[in-house]
C-alpha cells in the first residue's frame, strides 16, 4: 500500500492530468456529457432570467392592473416548460454521458490490467501478493475513474459561473461585485476543503484495505483459529484496525461537519447581501425589482451545482493513487520473451536441462541443475522437503525462466518457442490444484480442441471418470469457485486429467497424486504407463511405486543434483537417497526390534 | 449462498424491522440520537430563510412608494443570524452523527467478525470466503455511507418538506394545494421507479460479483493458465464478464437519470401552476407580490427532497440489504456453541468415548454410522480408510468442530458439549492437512500455538521435533517471513511449521489429519518418532494415507463407508483378510 501523496498541489495537478487522459480516451462521450452539462448550466441561468422576466412583465403589471392578461400567462408557462425541457435534455446528456464514460473507462482499464496479468511472467506474479493484484484490477481501477462521474457536471458549472459573472456585470456592477466575492470564495473553500480532506480520505481507504486484508486472512485460516482457540485474539487484531478506521472516519466527519455548513451558508449569505444591496440599488433607481429577483434566484440555483467542483477535487487524490497503481501494472517490465519456433515432429520430447540456477529474491534455491531425458523415458525427481523439486518442475514447462542455464526440447531452448507453442507440447500437473469456476469439461480442456471421448479417456486415466459420471450433469457440471464442490482428491484427479487430455509430449507431474488414496494412485499410475507411451515424463515424488515407474532417478538436495542413475544404483551408492526412500522400511525394522525387545523384557 | 445466514427460521425482516434490530444489537447507534435529530431539524431551518427574506424585501422593502431599506436590512440581518445558528447546528449534528454511526458500525463489524469465527466449520464452509469478508467490510461501509449521506439527507429533506409546507400554508393554502397536486404523480410513480432501480442495481451487483470472480482467476490461476497456454481463453472470459457489467451499469444509470429528470419536469409544472393561480389570486388582492415570488423559491425547496428521495431510496435499499447481511451473521445461531455454564476437562491425559455416534451433513446421508468405541488415555491411535470413508469427520467430531447428529462424544467421561471452549481448545489440538500460515514470520506462526512463547521456547520445539536443520536452512531462521498463506514456503515446509505450532501448544489430545502428507518420508518418519517420544503420556490420533503411522500406532481404527469395520494393533490386523489387509498390501507395494 502506498502512502498518501506528499504534496496536495501536485496531486491536484496530476489528478487533472488523469482527467485529461480520460477525455482523450473517450472524446465523443465526453463531448456529449460536457455539452449536456453546459446546456444544463445555460438553462439554469435562463430559468432565473425567465423568473425575473415573468416577475417584471407578467406578475407585477398584472397586480398593478388588477387583472391578469391570459396571453402573458400562457407565454410565461410556455417559457418555463420550454426551459425545463431543455434542462432535462442537458441533464440526460450529462448524467448518461458521465456514467457511460466512467463505466467504459473502468471496463477498458480492467481489461488492460488483466491482459497484462496474463502476459507478465509467473515470476512477476510471485513477487506481488494476490490481494494487491486483485485490488489493482478492482478497486484501484474504480478509484482512478471515480472523479469522472461528477467531472462533466463540474465542467458545466465552471461554464455556468463564468457566464453568470459576465451577465451580472451587465445587470448591475455592484451586484456583480457581490457575486465575484461569493462564488470564487465557494470555489476557493472547496479547494481548501479537499486539501484538508484528501489525506484523511486516502488514509481511510488504506485502512479499509487493511481491515479487509485482516478479515480475509483470518477467515481463510478459520480452521486454524478454531482448532487453536484463538478467536479472541483474532477479534482483537480485527478490532484494533477497525478502531483506527473508525477514528479516521470520525475525523473525516469533523472536517466535513465544519466545511459542509459553511459551503451551504455562503450562497445564502450571498442572497441576503444581494437583497440588501439590491434593494438600495432599486431605491436609487439603478435596478428594477425583476432583475433583483432574477439575481437572487440565480444565487439560489447556483448554490448546489458549485459543489460539483468540490466533488471532483475531493476524488482526485484517490484517483491519483489508484491510477498510479494501475500504471505500475501496465508498465511492469519482465515480459517473457518468446521466439518463433514451433515443434513440428509429433513425438516424445527429448528433454535437456543444463546448468539451471534459480533464486527467489536473494535466496538461491537451485544451483547448476543438469540432467537429460531421452524421448519416451520417465525420470523421477526425488529429494527432501524444500530441496527445490517444485521449482525444477516449473522451470521445465517454462512457467518461470532460470537465472542461469537452459531447458531444451529436442535441442531447442524453450525460450525460442513461439507463444503458446510450449503449452501444446508440455503439460504440468502441479502440487496444488487450481480449478476454474467452469464445467468439468471446460476445466479439463481449458479451451483446447479436445473431443468428449478424449476428455473421458483422460478422466479414466486420472481415475476421475467414476465420480464425474455420478455428477448431476456429468461433464457439464459446474465445479464452483475454485472447485469447492469437490473433495481435495477429486480436484487433484481433475487436474491430472487436464494434464493428460492434451496428449502432451512432455508430462511433468509435481507430486500430483498426494491427496489420492494409495490404491487409487496405483490405478492412476498403471493407466499412465499404458497411455503415455509417446510422452516423456518427469515425476516429482516420494512414493516408491511412483519412483518405480521411472527409468532413471535424479536425486536433488539443497538445490543441487546430488546423484542420478537407476533406483537400484542410487540405493547402493547414494546415502541421502537411501535414507529418504527406505525411511518406512527402516522405521518398521526399528519398530520390530523394539517390539522384540519389549517382548523379551516382558517375558 | 445467502440462504444459509438469514434470520432464524428464515424470517426476512422488513426494512424497519432490520433497522430496529440493528439498534438493539448495537446500542451505540442510539447514543444521543434525540439531540442529533433535533440538531438536524434546526439545521434545516436555514433553508427557508431565503424565501422569507425575499418575501420581506419585496413586500416591505421595494413594493412601496419609498423603499424601507432599514426594514430590509433588519430582515436580512435576522436571516443571517438564523443562517449562522443553522450552520452551527449543522456542524454539531455532523460531528455527532459521524461519531455515533461509526461507533455503532465498529461494534456491528467486530461482533459480526467474532460471530463468523464462532460459527461451526459447516457454516463457515457453506459460504464463499469473499462473501464472508464482505459482511464485515463492504456491507458495513455501505451502511456507513448511507447513514452519513443518504440517511442524513432523508432526515433533513423530511424536515425541509415540513417547514416548506408550513410556510406555504401560512402564505396561501390554495397555492399549497396546487403544489401538492402537481407533486402527486411524482410521488406515486416513485415506488415504480424505485422498484425498477432496485432490480437494475441488483443486476449490477451480481454482474460485478461475477466479474471479480473472473478477474481473480487470472491472478490465482496464473500458473495453470501459463502451463496450458490458456491466456486467450481467460482473457475472453474476463472481457465478457467486464462487458456484461458495463451493460448492466449503463442500464441502471439510464433508469436513474430518467427518474431524476421527472423531478425537474414536476418543478416546472408546479412553478407554472403557481404563477398562473398566483397571479389570479394576487389580482384578486388575496396574495402579495412578495409572497408569490417567495412561493417560487419554496417550490424548489419542496421538489428537492422528493428528488433526493429517488436518489437515496436506492442507496437505502443497498444499505438495508447490507445491514441484513451483517445482521444475518449475528442472527445465525452458533450451532456448535460454547456452553454457558461449561466445565473444565479433568487434568491429565484424555480418553475418548464415542457413544453410538452418527453424523450426516444437512440433507445428506450418514457419513458416520453408529460409531461406538472408547480409546484409552495415552494411546497412539491411527485412523485409516479410503478417501471419503469418514476419517476427517471422525476427527472433527472428536475436536468438536461439529456436533454429531445422533449420539455423543465424551472426553475422559465429560460430554463434549459441556466442556468450555477455553478448556477444550487448550487441551485438544488438531492439525489439519492444509497447514495454513499467517502472513508473518515463522516465529509468529508457531507462537500462535502458545502466546508468549519465547524465541528460545520456539527453537527448543524445533530441535525436539528434529526440525532444527530445516529451520537453519531457511534464510532468516525463525524470523523468515512465510508470505501470504505461507506460500513462500513449499507445501511440505508449511506442514512442518503447522506441526511445530500444534506441538508448542502442548495439548493432552493431539489430532493429526494428514498433517504430513506433503513431507518427504525421511522427515516424516523422523517427525513421527520425535512426536512419539514427546507425546508419550498424551493421547494422539493420526489420520494418514501413509500407513507407516498405522504400523507405529498402538491401535488402528479402520473406517470404511462411515463404519468402523476393524480395530486393533497393526500386527493383529495386517494378516487378517479385510479392509486393512488390502490397504496395507497396496501401501507396501507402493512404498517398498
Amino acid at each position: 500500500m502506498s502512502t498518501a501523496p506528499a504534496h496536495p498541489r501536485g496531486v491536484i495537478r496530476r489528478g487533472l492530468g488523469i482527467l485529461w487522459i480520460a477525455v482523450k480516451d473517450e472524446p465523443k462521450i465526453f463531448a456529449v456529457s460536457a455539452v449536456g452539462s453546459a446546456l444544463f448550466g445555460g438553462m439554469t441561468i435562463a430559468q432565473a432570467y425567465v423568473f425575473g422576466h415573468i416577475t417584471s412583465t407578467v406578475i407585477e403589471p398584472s397586480i398593478k392592473a388588477g387583472h391578469a392578461r391570459t396571453a402573458a400567462l400562457v407565454s410565461a408557462v410556455l417559457l418555463i416548460l420550454g426551459v425545463a425541457t431543455l434542462k432535462v435534455v442537458g441533464i440526460l446528456g450529462r448524467r448518461l454521458g458521465a456514467g457511460i464514460m466512467q463505466y467504459r473507462l473502468q471496463a477498458t482499464y480492467r481489461k488492460r490490467v488483466t491482459r497484462r496479468y496474463l502476459e507478465l511472467p509467473l515470476e512477476w506474479h510471485q513477487r506481488h501478493p494476490t490481494g494487491e493484484l486483485l485490488s489493482n484490477a478492482n478497486s484501484d481501477v474504480e478509484a482512478a475513474w471515480y472523479p469522472i462521474a461528477p467531472f462533466p457536471f463540474a465542467v458545466g458549472v465552471v461554464f455556468m459561473l463564468i457566464t453568470t459573472l459576465v451577465l451580472l456585470f451587465f445587470t448591475d456592477p455592484v451586484l456583480a461585485i457581490v457575486g465575484s466575492v461569493i462564488f470564487p470564495s465557494i470555489a476557493g473553500l472547496t479547494v481548501v476543503y479537499s486539501r484538508r480532506m484528501s489525506p484523511l480520505m486516502t488514509r481511510a481507504q488504506q485502512l479499509r484495505g487493511e481491515v479487509s486484508t485482516v478479515a480475509h486472512e483470518s477467515f481463510d485460516g478459520a480452521l486454524v483459529v478454531k482448532t487453536l482457540g484463538r478467536e479472541a485474539y483474532e477479534t482483537e487484531r480485527f478490532t484494533a484496525i477497525s478502531r483506527e478506521l473508525r477514528d479516521t472516519l470520525v475525523q473525516v466527519g469533523r472536517v466535513r461537519g465544519l466545511f459542509d455548513p459553511i459551503m451551504e451558508a455562503l450562497p445564502v449569505i450571498g442572497v441576503l447581501l444581494v437583497l440588501v444591496v439590491g434593494s438600495s440599488r432599486v431605491g436609487s433607481g439603478h435596478l428594477d425589482s425583476g432583475s433583483l429577483v432574477r439575481v437572487a434566484y440565480l444565487f439560489t440555483l447556483l448554490a448546489f451545482p458549485v459543489r460539483a467542483i468540490g466533488w471532483v477535487l475531493n476524488e482526485l487524490p484517490r484517483s491519483v493513487v489508484g491510477y498510479e497503481r494501475v500504471q505500475r501494472v501496465l508498465t511492469a517490465q519482465g515480459q517473457q520473451e518468446h521466439g518463433t519456433s514451433v515443434r513440428t515432429v509429433d513425438a516424445a520430447v527429448s528433454l535437456d536441462v543444463s546448468g539451471l540456477g534459480f533464486a527467489y529474491g536473494d535466496e538461491q534455491v537451485l544451483h547448476d541443475v543438469s540432467f537429460d531425458v531421452a524421448p519416451g523415458r520417465t525420470v523421477a525427481v526425488v529429494g527432501p522437503t524444500g530441496s527445490g523439486k517444485s521449482t525444477v518442475a516449473t522451470l521445465l514447462v517454462r512457467l518461470v525462466d532460470p537465472v542461469t542455464g537452459t531447458v531444451g526440447y529436442d535441442g531447442t531452448d524453450v525460450r525460442a518457442f513461439a507463444p503458446g507453442a510450449l503449452a501444446d507440447v508440455a503439460s504440468l500437473a502441479p502440487q496444488t490444484t487450481f480449478l476454474f469456476d467452469d464445467s468439468v469439461r471446460g476445466n479439463v480442456t481449458l479451451g483446447a480442441d479436445v473431443s468428449d471421448e478424449q476428455v473421458w479417456a483422460a478422466l479414466r486415466v486420472a481415475q476421475a471418470d467414476g465420480f464425474v459420471a455420478a455428477l448431476p450433469t456429468g461433464l457439464d457440471t459446474v465445479v464452483g469457485e475454485r472447485g469447492t464442490t469437490l473433495s481435495g482428491g477429486q480436484r487433484q484427479r481433475l487436474a491430472l486429467a487436464r494434464a493428460v487430455a492434451r496428449k502432451p509430449r512432455l508430462l511433468v507431474l509435481d507430486d500430483a497424486t498426494s491427496s489420492v488414496d494409495p490404491s487409487v494412485e496405483q490405478r492412476i499410475l498403471a493407466g499412465l504407463r499404458e497411455s503415455s507411451t509417446a510422452a516423456t515424463v518427469v515425476v516429482v515424488a516420494y512414493r516408491r511405486a511412483t519412483i518405480a515407474l521411472a527409468d532413471e532417478v535424479v536425486f536433488v538436495d539443497g538445490g543441487r543434483v546430488v546423484d542420478r542413475g537407476s533406483h537400484a544404483e542410487l540405493l547402493v551408492r547414494c546415502a541421502g537417497y537411501r535414507d529418504l526412500v527406505t525411511a518406512y522400511e527402516r522405521a518398521e525394522v526399528e519398530r520390530a526390534a523394539e517390539h522384540a525387545g519389549d517382548e523379551l523384557e516382558s517375558a | 449462498m445467502t440462504t444459509t445466514m438469514t434470520a432464524p427460521g428464515g424470517v426476512e425482516r422488513s426494512s424497519t424491522g432490520t433497522l430496529l434490530h440493528a439498534l438493539r444489537l448495537a446500542p451505540e447507534f442510539r447514543a444521543g440520537l434525540g439531540v442529533t435529530l433535533l440538531l438536524a431539524v434546526v439545521s434545516t431551518a436555514g433553508r427557508v430563510v431565503v424565501p422569507l427574506a425575499v418575501q420581506q424585501t419585496i413586500d416591505h422593502g421595494l413594493n412601496r412608494s419609498t423603499p424601507d431599506l432599514g426594514l430590509v436590512r433588519l430582515a436580512c440581518s435576522l436571516a443571517a443570524v438564523a443562517v449562522a445558528v443553522t450552520a452551527v447546528a449543522n456542524y454539531l449534528m455532523n460531528v455527532r452523527l459521524y461519531r455515533t454511526t461509526e461507533d455503532g458500525l465498529l461494534s456491528l463489524r467486530t461482533k459480526a467478525f467474532r460471530r463468523v469465527h464462532d460459527l461451526s466449520v459447516l457454516h463457515q464452509a457453506s459460504e464463499r470466503r469473499g462473501s464472508l469478508v464482505s459482511r464485515v467490510t463492504g456491507d458495513v461501509d455501505t451502511i456507513s455511507s448511507f447513514m452519513q449521506f443518504g440517511g442524513l439527507l432523508v432526515i433533513i429533506s423530511a424536515a425541509q418538506l415540513v417547514l416548506a409546507s408550513a410556510v406555504m400554508l401560512w402564505w396561501s393554502w390554495q397555492l399549497t394545494l396546487v403544489v401538492y397536486v402537481c407533486m402527486l404523480p411524482l410521488v406515486l410513480s416513485l415506488r415504480i421507479f424505485q422498484r425498477r432501480l432496485q432490480v437494475a442495481y441488483g443486476l449490477v451487483r451480481q454482474r460485478i460479483g461475477e466479474m471479480l470472480g473472473a478477474v481473480s482467476e487470472s491472478v490465482v490461476g496464473a500458473p495453470v493458465i501459463r502451463a496450458y497456454g490458456a491466456q486467450d481463453r481467460t482473457a475472453t472470459r474476463i472481457d465478457e464478464a467486464v462487458s456484461r457489467t458495463t451493460q448492466a451499469q449503463t442500464r441502471a444509470q439510464t433508469i436513474s437519470a430518467t427518474t431524476f429528470c421527472s423531478g425537474e419536469i414536476t418543478t416546472a409544472l408546479a412553478n407554472s401552476a403557481v404563477i398562473v393561480l398566483g397571479v389570479l389570486l394576487a389580482t384578486g388582492g388575496s396574495l402579495s407580490l412578495g409572497r408569490l415570488v417567495g412561493f417560487l423559491f419554496l417550490v424548489t425547496l419542496f421538489v428537492q427532497p422528493v428528488q433526493v428521495a429517488t436518489e437515496v431510496l436506492n442507496e437505502a435499499q443497498n444499505a438495508i440489504a447490507g445491514m441484513r447481511r451483517v445482521l444475518g451473521v449475528l442472527d445465525t445461531p452458533t450451532d456448535v456453541g460454547d456452553p454457558v455454564t461449561g466445565v473444565e476437562l479433568p487434568a491429565g491425559p484424555l480418553s475418548v468415548t464415542f457413544e453410538h455416534v452418527h453424523f450426516a451433513y444437512p440433507g445428506g446421508p450418514d457419513v458416520l454410522h453408529d460409531v461406538d468405541l472408547t480409546l484409552t488415555a495415552r494411546t497412539r491411535v491411527a485412523v485409516v480408510g479410503e478417501t471419503g470413508s469418514g476419517k476427517t469427520t471422525f476427527a472433527k467430531l472428536l475436536t468438536r468442530l461439529m456436533d454429531p447428529t445422533r449420539g455423543r462424544v465424551l472426553l475422559s467421561g465429560v460430554p463434549l458439549e459441556q466442556v468450555q471452549f477455553a478448556s477444550l481448545r487448550r487441551r485438544v489440538v488438531m492439525v489439519p492437512q492444509d497447514g495454513f500460515l499467517f502472513d508473518t514470520t515463522v516465529a509468529d506462526n508457531v507462537r500462535y500455538g502458545r502466546a508468549g512463547a519465547s524465541d528460545a521456547d520456539l527453537l527448543l520445539a524445533f530441535t525436539e521435533l528434529g526440525l532444527d536443520d530445516w529451520l537453519d536452512s531457511l534464510p532468516g531462521g525463525l524470523s523468515t517471513p512465510v508470505g501470504e498463506r505461507g506460500e513462500s514456503l513449499s507445501v511440505g515446509e508449511r506442514q512442518l511449521v503447522a506441526i511445530a505450532r500444534a506441538y508448542i501448544a502442548d495439548p493432552d489430545l493431539l489430532v493429526l489429519d494428514e498433517a504430513t502428507s506433503a513431507v518427504d518420508p525421511a522427515t516424516e518418519v523422523r517427525l513421527a518418532r520425535a512426536l512419539d517420544s514427546l507425546t508419550r503420556g498424551r493421547t494422539t490420533l493420526t489420520i494418514a494415507h501413509r500407513l507407516s503411522t498405522a504400523e507405529a500406532a498402538d491401535e488402528v481404527l479402520v473406517v470404511d463407508r462411515g463404519v468402523v469395520v476393524q480395530r486393533g494393533a497393526h500386527r493383529d490386523l495386517v494378516d487378517v483378510p479385510g479392509v486393512y489387509g488390502d490397504l496395507h498390501a497396496s501401501w507396501v507395494s507402493q512404498s517398498r
